[in-house]
């Protein structure tokens, strides 16, 4: 295997493409108790028209979900079980560009490795027990739907994109799901279920060459064929709609605020984008900067805010979320501090400080084993290597983040989510 | 490496230290323990959130924003918890390793500082708390306050507990309750601010690659402000050995769709100090703790009786409690399943899997806190109010050798208390 050090943030990572196509990452932790296993396919809700042997495909809204959670289903009964059984604590998750299952156990983790390689290669499915989880997702979908912190995000992409499908939710919607049936599951896991559209990453006290071994044993050894995904029309620079308002059961007015970007390249420019991304929000709004001190004394934002950037294939933007009386202000004063930064630029204490503190916040959180196995497969996904991040990081300079505030937090590029209270009768 | 040592700084001021380099920031708490009581709950909680808003130093969120920045992004956060009949005051930080700082600068030493000084030399208005901060935090306190109100789930077992241990101290819930905290004003709260750092026990937390020794350093010069004091003792906690021959049962009635159901059980005197304590974790894993126990593989899987159900253990008051969640006419056989199941454990019809899994679970539930910064600062915390000097890995040992028949025996021991059920208006 390679081995690759990144001696700045004290990791090592080693790396091997298998035969079949499949990438393997391991993180050997000696001093760890726990390891952790970590297995995605570059399949998300976003992808759902595809051609596979020259055939395209166009698939229902949330298949890709619906997908990962019959993957559980085995011959013998529910993988679940099993890895509880050995004290594991297993789950999955479906995002808009990837789906990921993984484990973490102090005991047996080969034994535990070998059933999450298993379980999710060989698919089974029926006709019954398909029909059996349509009400659950039902369900769920329900449950989101009726949750205003994720329906003001959902709305707020429908705002920010014309045809990128990650306008749609990934779980789909209760119609959308009506149309798959056992058949659809089938056709997508071979289109994107093959160790050549994979990665496997692991962090713990593990032996790299063995993770490889145990891959080859379970996994078939050939490469099969990868769909090639399509997401529509190519997207505007502008945003499909400025402003997108709703009322729901909430307390308080809450509201998401994003700034289109540019679609980011393959490679290590993705990971590049993402911090200067993030960077340049902090310095225009983050909770160190004038314009964020300035909000809360005037009683604009409270405690309940967030913000950052989001990367996707095809598509980025900036985004800022949280409670307000008055979102529209918010908005205003935002355009208002980016076109001062374009005028004024950004003060050199504050860019020093931010990026010293973004810089600690990254490097602490590789504590997590998940953190840093599921960011190194999307960061594969992306072309690039995720602890990279640590050496770029120096290189990113404060004119860049103006650059980007400059072209991007504009008004042809900017909308707004806002979720208002009902009317409350008799107030 | 992983080397623990304990020290005293001051009269009943304690030092636990954890050197190991695993970690890529270390993690600092300074927890005042303050004896549970009714008519200080509210306000002993409240002073973290206070003191948080800011320092004679760094008097607003602007100014502690930047310090914190300026040490790689560090974070400092109040955090109230109960454990057994003492109420656990602290202030919890992060911050990167000295290791990782890019210049080779020294973190842990500023760090202790502003610990500390959030701790110990907070912004003063004419003798007491700034007014407007303690007002914003009053109204901050009783949202969350009312917010577990609004989580069904735990409200009932937070009912149950107040019901059952009315005369007892460990009814008082951690934050206090609306009233007393409605009541605090910006110098009763600073009477009460100064009498803890007067009479509390303090515990000082340590985990990061620093040498025990540069630690005890550090926080000598840190807290040098505290006053002296030779009496501060870490509180008591009392234990009832049995319930009353009949189980009291209460019933409410709440704007509510799916009915609560929570049973309190007494351990019959097993707690942490005793030799059968690791019986009563096998015992409670078993019956109600785990997703493979009885509770949730019958009741809720087999029987559909419920949407879960499971039980938690206090290891300090000895307490066992079950809490489900069930449609309102099923409250009688719910009632019943739950008692059958745990006549079964009673009796020792335990399969084979069932012991081992729990086993697996458990040893694997205690050996992974080694691994998690936040998980091992919580198990030593819930040490030091018992006064045990066992680490996670000795605790796990403990449950390698736990009998079938001794299961059954802490099972055995178990006296039903108190019974809530929370129903809706219709029901």
């Amino acid at each position: 295997m390679e081995k690759i050090e990144f001696a700045k943030v004290g990791e090592q990572m080693y790396h091997e493409q298998l035969e079949n196509g499949l990438n393997v990452f391991v993180f050997p932790k000696a001093d760890f108790q726990t390891g952790y296993a970590f297995f995605a396919t570059n399949y998300g809700g976003m992808d759902m028209r595809f051609c596979l042997n020259g055939e395209w495909h166009d698939t229902p809204a949330g298949v890709a979900h619906y997908l990962e959670h019959k993957m559980f289903d085995t011959k013998e009964g529910n993988a679940l079980q099993d890895l509880a059984a050995n004290g594991a604590s297993p789950n999955a998750f479906t995002s808009n560009a990837i789906t990921g299952y993984y484990f973490s156990s102090t005991e047996k983790f080969e034994e535990n490795l070998r059933i999450l390689l298993s379980f999710v290669s060989v698919p089974w499915f029926t006709k019954e027990s398909v029909e059996k989880e349509r009400g659950i997702i039902g369900q769920e979908i329900g449950m989101i739907e009726d949750d205003p912190d994720w329906r003001v995000i959902t709305n707020l992409m429908t705002a920010l994109y014309e045809y990128h499908p990650i306008r749609v939710n990934v779980a789909g919607s209760v119609e959308s799901i009506s149309h798959i049936t056992a058949e659809t599951l089938y056709a997508c896991h071979k289109a994107f279920y093959d160790p050549a559209n994979m990665v496997l990453c692991v962090a713990g006290p593990v032996e790299p060459e063995r993770i490889c071994q145990i891959a080859r044993e379970i996994l078939p050894a050939q490469a099969g064929p990868v769909a090639m995904k399509d997401y529509g029309e190519r997207e505007h620079t502008n945003v499909a709609c400025s402003l997108i308002e709703e009322s729901m059961e909430v307390s308080a007015p809450m509201f998401q605020l994003g700034f289109k970007g540019d679609a980011p390249e393959r490679g290590e420019n993705s990971l590049r984008q993402e911090m200067l991304g993030d960077l340049a929000m902090e310095a225009l709004l983050g909770g160190s900067s004038p314009l964020h001190a300035k909000l809360y004394q005037e009683g604009l934002i409270n405690k309940n805010y967030s913000y950052g950037y989001e990367g996707y294939p095809g598509c980025s933007h900036l985004v800022v979320g949280g409670e307000s009386r008055d979102p529209k202000a918010i908005r205003e004063a935002v355009a208002q501090e980016a076109k001062r930064i374009g005028a004024e630029g950004i003060d050199d204490q504050l860019w020093a400080r931010i990026k010293k503190g973004a810089y600690g916040m990254q490097v602490r959180q590789l504590n997590s084993f998940e953190n840093l196995c599921v960011n190194q497969a999307q960061s594969f996904f992306a072309g690039t290597d995720y602890l990279k991040f640590a050496e770029l990081f120096s290189s990113i300079t404060k004119e860049e983040a103006e650059d980007l505030i400059s072209r991007w937090v504009v008004e042809e590029r900017t909308a707004l989510s806002v979720i208002w209270p009902k009317e409350v009768q008799n107030a | 490496m992983f080397q623990v040592t304990r020290k005293e700084l001051f009269p009943g001021v304690w030092l636990r230290a954890i050197h190991t380099n695993k970690f890529k920031g270390f993690q600092m708490t300074v927890t005042l323990l303050a004896p549970l009581e009714r008519e200080n709950a509210g306000a002993n909680a409240l002073v973290p959130y206070v003191l948080r808003r800011g320092s004679a130093a760094h008097p607003d969120m602007e100014s502690m924003s930047a310090a914190l920045d300026q040490l790689y992004g560090g974070t400092v956060e109040p955090i109230v918890r109960k454990k057994g009949e003492t109420q656990c005051i602290s202030m919890m930080a992060s911050f990167l390793d000295d290791t990782y700082a890019l210049e080779g600068e020294a973190i842990l030493e500023p760090a202790a500082k502003l610990l500390c000084e959030l701790l110990l030399s907070p912004k003063v208005e004419q003798g007491a708390f700034d007014p407007d901060y303690v007002s914003s935090e009053k109204v901050n306190m009783a949202n969350r306050i009312r917010s577990q109100i609004n989580d069904k789930r735990s409200y009932a077992g937070c009912r149950l507990t107040q019901l059952m241990c009315e005369e007892e101290a460990y009814g008082v819930d951690r934050l206090g309750d609306l009233a007393s905290v409605e009541r605090i004003t910006p110098s009763s709260l600073w009477e009460r601010y100064q009498a803890l750092l007067k009479d509390c026990a303090v515990e000082v937390y340590f985990c990061g690659s620093a040498q025990p020794e540069r630690v005890e350093n550090a926080f000598r010069e840190a807290l040098s402000g505290l006053p002296v004091n030779e009496e501060r003792v870490v509180p008591d906690c009392d234990v009832r050995l049995t319930a009353a021959p009949e189980p009291r049962v209460v019933e409410e009635i709440m704007d509510v769709t799916q009915g609560k159901l929570a049973m309190g059980f007494r351990t019959g005197g097993i707690t942490c100090w005793e030799e059968e304590y690791p019986a009563l974790v096998m015992c409670n894993a078993v019956f109600g703790g785990t997703a493979m126990s009885k509770l949730f593989m019958n009741v809720r899987e087999k029987m559909s009786l419920c949407y879960y159900a499971s039980s938690s253990m206090e290891k300090l008051k000895g307490l066992i409690v079950v809490s489900s969640g069930i449609e309102f006419d099923k409250y009688q056989q719910a009632k019943d399943e739950i008692l059958h199941q745990l006549d079964k454990t009673r009796k020792g019809e335990i399969e084979d899997w069932e012991l081992e899994g729990a086993r697996r679970i458990m040893v694997g539930a205690y050996q992974a806190a080694l691994d998690d910064p936040f998980r091992l600062e919580d198990f030593w915390l819930g040490q030091t109010v018992a006064g045990l000097e066992a680490g996670p890995d000795e605790v796990a040992a403990s449950f390698e050798t736990v009998t079938r028949e001794q299961v059954a025996r802490a099972a055995q021991k178990l006296t039903l208390d108190t019974i809530y059920f929370l129903k809706g208006k219709e029901g």
